[in-house]
């Protein structure tokens, strides 16, 4: 059985569609609004964009996250910037220049009208968030300022500092107050959603734990928002916070929402490398810092094998023993290639033993070139003549520390060695998920009523994300897309009424969530969560991460399911149900990964092809130019995978649908 | 593993009736590498696999920016080292033998939930009354660079904006007073041309519901710039000052 998924990609030509589908689509007048309620899940830049723009029109909203204060969502710790096409440079971007990027980037598995539309409103973005008082960069002049972030060959980003997504989430976050304050937003905070409630086919509210008390809650409404994130955490170790979870969308898929691309999974190439088997979380190091950092590992295996023993430093290297390994092998990108490409290249000369800590799984990204450079020309702006040496080291100290200055304290306060005087060393890390809820164009899952926004939905990176493009696709979801589309969803319920949350759909669902805590605290095991959880991440990092092949893919299958079965019969959860108990949420929210990454193994062995962030070793090129790049199949698998629970993740049903490209050529993503 | 050893005592509370009480933890095999919020990590996991009830504590970034740990170690909000969050603080700050103090934030305006996690919804709360710039979503405002901003104000703005709300500002100050918080936001949008219409209200409104939640009163001790994980300044808490009383002057 196959649905035909219907994306609802408005006719016309591309820079036209979103302005008449805006034009035509129903709307919900101001006084009906007051009588429809939508539930938000998740307050990041989609969830809290969307929550205060909705409550802003006057529907009656409802705003759910599992932190201690919408505030907290993991968008806070997004670093380097948000892209936006407003040509301030004047370098030649424009609105088709970045939907152009953004489908390339993506390595042409991405929705073209949805990346068009996520173009043409990054600009009011910017223009959104001054107004609310982000305290973006800003030139001598008090223009905005603008930096380069990998894969695109224009300065189109925009920053504070390496803080950017603090900024722009406590934007979001104060336009969410603001609603809150009116009695407009009614705020759930420390409440994990555990259900998605489906009545007559449509999405009718949620059920949902308070983690103080325990509770189980019942929220009906007439629409429900999931803005829950990615699921990178199913590898335990990655950039995400600790509560980063799947369980939101996971539950949506099991109630109908088919999942996808659950493969596509960014590892991001400069985070701080693995120190021991304590590590619960990896701390990236933005992607800004490629415009100035750069990476490299020794020429000589010798070298590389001197500094592993602590016999060399990388500052013992002569430049000529260097190996500039991005630079050479693509020219014309150099160290701003996009994350996938140097994600694979930085595994490619570890795994060839050219690593440079005890692990061997690092390479340096280093500044001394830039602190040099910054340096020269600070000491020209200031004048100064027959400058020594050390001058311009500590004139070009001072600008790269303006520049960057909290991520060069983060990463000492973390290795203990200070990246001004050493190369930081640097290694690929899980980062954030491409897959997620199935959409369309309207921001729909396949579930009536229910919509996915941000990085929870699949739909606007294709198989790898650029950097700077997260942050845009959360605030374009919550700002400037969902208040049009769901209005077009909610303009039958204005009869409705009030959902019932005494219907036995909603009695079921409790139940059911009940029924899974009890088994938790109940069971008789003898390990605890994280024991499965690092096991599962292990898995998925060894067989479903920077490079994947059927084999291997075939083996985590049957180590996952083991693990799971493991994991439900010898889990021990302490404490009760009736109060805090964060082993409790951690037990649901792994039991959710355990699914999902079979699940995901299996969408990464039906993909016969390299794309993105996917890349099997099977498929890429064998010789010339291109030797070892990845391998795409467009005849084959230029589709949306959609899978559809059937009440075992292995056992998924595949739906497909077709991406056609009608804007952008295909062609081999070079950045040579 | 690593090689030292450490006692902790950690305050336990069991919800925000029970009187609580320090309760002493050996931890072995600590290494300099792990984090604070890791070496409790591996504690409970101890705990767990004993069958005691592991301790509970606030994290969720785990790199300093979600304001969400908030550990009092030794005396201090968020341990020794400055400009750091207690998740950003590493083992290597400590010695093999050691013993630490573990409690949670103390004031009364942020009640315990368990153990060292603490209700700090009052912060939320002085946001909602007034920490905005009433701006509804629009996709028609004004280029963002319509309105230059001299850079030495962006720049000062920011460094106000970069707070994360974690509260050790409140749990270092003597009096319990959230003013370094209440004026970090003020400031942020005072310095700003967007924020300047709504100023007056904002800085009344926000005051307001600050003594409403019960944090102290500011007397200027100067504690919380020194443990602010942030490094916000005192003159926040000054200009905070100045748009109080010409609010609380030109008020109609």
């Amino acid at each position: 059985m196959s649905v035909k998924l219907d994306s609802k990609i408005p006719p016309g030509p591309i820079d036209k569609k979103w302005t008449d589908h805006k034009g035509h689509i129903r709307i919900v007048n101001p006084a009906n609004k007051r009588r429809i309620d939508v539930i938000v899940v998740g307050t990041g830049l989609a969830g809290g964009a969307a929550a205060a723009s909705l409550a802003e029109q006057g529907y009656s909203v409802k705003a759910f996250c599992f932190q201690d204060s919408a505030r907290r969502a993991h968008s806070i710790a997004a670093q380097g910037g948000i892209n936006a096409a407003k040509n301030y440079m004047n370098d030649g971007d424009s609105t088709y220049r970045l939907f152009y990027d953004t489908v390339k980037g993506g390595d042409y598995r991405a929705r073209e009208a949805n990346v068009y539309r996520l173009a043409e409103v990054s600009a009011n973005i910017i223009d959104q968030c001054v107004a609310q008082g982000v305290p973006f960069a800003r030139d001598y002049g008090g223009l905005l300022d603008n930096r380069s972030f990998g894969g695109v060959q224009v300065s189109r980003t925009f920053y504070a500092r390496g803080q950017t997504g603090q900024q722009l989430l406590l934007g979001a976050y104060s336009a969410l107050m603001r609603q809150v304050g009116k009695g407009s937003v009614q705020m759930f905070d420390r409440h994990e959603m555990l259900d998605v409630v489906i009545v007559d086919g449509k999405a009718r509210g949620i059920i949902a734990r308070n983690l103080i008390t325990g509770e189980i809650e019942r929220h009906g409404a007439h629409a429900v928002l999931l803005c829950t994130g990615g699921y990178g955490n199913v590898f335990f170790l990655s950039t995400n916070a600790m509560g980063s979870n799947v369980t939101a969308a996971w539950k949506a898929h099991k109630r109908g929402a088919y999942f996808g691309n659950p493969c596509y999974t960014q590892i991001h190439p400069t985070c701080i490398p693995v120190s021991g088997t304590h590590q619960s979380k990896l701390t990236l190091m933005s992607e800004s810092l490629r415009n100035d950092g750069r990476i490299w590992v020794p020429a000589k295996l010798e070298d590389a094998k001197a500094i592993r023993e602590g016999k060399k430093k990388g500052s013992d290297i002569a430049e000529a023993d260097r190996d500039y390994y991005l630079e050479r092998r693509y020219p014309a990108f150099g160290n701003l290639v996009p994350r996938d490409v140097a994600s694979r290249a930085a595994k490619e000369r570890c795994d060839a033993g050219f690593g440079v800590n005890k692990t061997g799984e690092a390479v340096y990204l280093d500044f001394s070139a830039a602190i040099e450079r910054y340096g020269k020309l600070e000491a020209n702006v200031k004048k100064l003549e027959n400058v020594t040496k050390e001058k311009i080291t500590e004139l070009g100290r001072a600008v790269v520390s303006e520049k960057y200055g909290n991520l060069f304290d983060m990463y000492e306060n973390i290795v203990g060695e200070n990246p001004y005087d050493h190369a930081m060393k640097i290694y690929p890390a899980v980062h954030y998920t491409m897959g997620g809820l199935w959409v369309d164009y309207n921001l729909q899952t396949t579930v009536p009523g229910l919509f996915a926004l941000g990085e929870a939905n699949f739909s606007d990176h294709g198989a790898n994300r650029l950097g700077a493009s997260a942050l845009m696709q959360g605030l374009a979801d919550g700002y400037f897309v969902i208040p049009y589309t769901v209005g077009d969803y909610l303009a039958d319920d204005i009869r409705t009424g009030p959902i019932d949350t005494k219907r036995p759909e909603f009695d079921a669902a409790e139940k059911e969530q009940k029924d899974r805590i009890n088994h938790f605290l109940n069971n008789k095991g003898t390990k605890p969560v994280d024991d499965f959880h690092r096991r599962l991440g292990k898995v998925m990092w060894d067989k479903c991460g920077m490079a994947r092949n059927a084999e291997g893919l075939k083996e985590a299958i049957t180590e996952i399911r083991q693990i799971r079965e493991e994991f439900y019969r010898d889990v021990r959860v302490p404490g009760s149900g009736n109060a805090f108990n964060q082993e409790l949420e951690k037990a649901g929210r792994v039991a959710d990964f355990l699914e999902l990454g079979e699940l995901m193994c299996v969408d990464a062995l039906n993909r016969n092809e390299s794309c993105g962030g996917h890349f099997r070793e099977e498929y890429q090129e064998m010789d010339g130019p291109q030797k070892g790049e990845a391998k795409r199949d467009d005849d084959n698998y230029a589709y949306v995978a959609a899978w559809e629970w059937t009440g075992d993740a292995g056992k998924a049903n595949l739906h497909k649908e077709a991406l056609t490209f009608e804007e952008v050529k295909l062609t081999q993503r070079s950045y040579k | 593993m690593g090689n030292m050893k450490l006692t902790l005592k950690v305050w336990r509370q069991n919800g925000p009736n029970d009187n609580g009480k320090i309760v002493d933890y050996p931890v072995n095999d600590v290494s300099e590498d792990m984090s604070f919020l890791e070496m409790l990590d591996v504690l409970n996991d101890d705990l767990v696999r004993k069958g005691d009830d592991p301790i509970a504590f606030d994290h969720d970034c785990r790199e300093g920016i979600c304001g969400m740990c908030s550990l009092f170690i030794n005396g201090e909000a968020h341990g020794p080292g400055r400009g750091i969050t207690t998740c950003q603080l590493h083992m290597r700050k400590f010695k093999d033998g050691d013993t630490i103090y573990v409690e949670p934030w103390r004031s009364a305006a942020f009640p315990v939930i368990k153990d060292l996690a603490t209700n700090r919804g009052a912060f939320d709360r002085i946001q909602a009354a007034g920490g905005f710039v009433s701006v509804n979503t629009s996709g028609n405002l004004v280029d963002g660079n319509a309105v230059p901003i001299p850079k030495d104000d962006a720049d000062k703005a920011f460094d106000a904006a970069t707070c994360i709300g974690c509260g050790a500002c409140v749990a270092t100050c003597p009096n319990g007073s959230a003013m370094l918080f209440t004026a970090a936001k003020v400031s942020q949008l005072s310095l700003l041309p967007q924020g300047h219409p709504e100023a007056k209200r904002r800085a009344l409104a926000m005051v307001e519901q600050m003594d409403k939640e019960g944090f102290g009163n500011c007397s200027n001790t100067g504690a919380c710039e020194i443990e602010c994980p942030k490094g916000i300044s005192l003159e926040h808490i000054a200009r905070l000052n100045r748009e109080y009383l010409v609010a609380t002057v030109t008020k109609e």
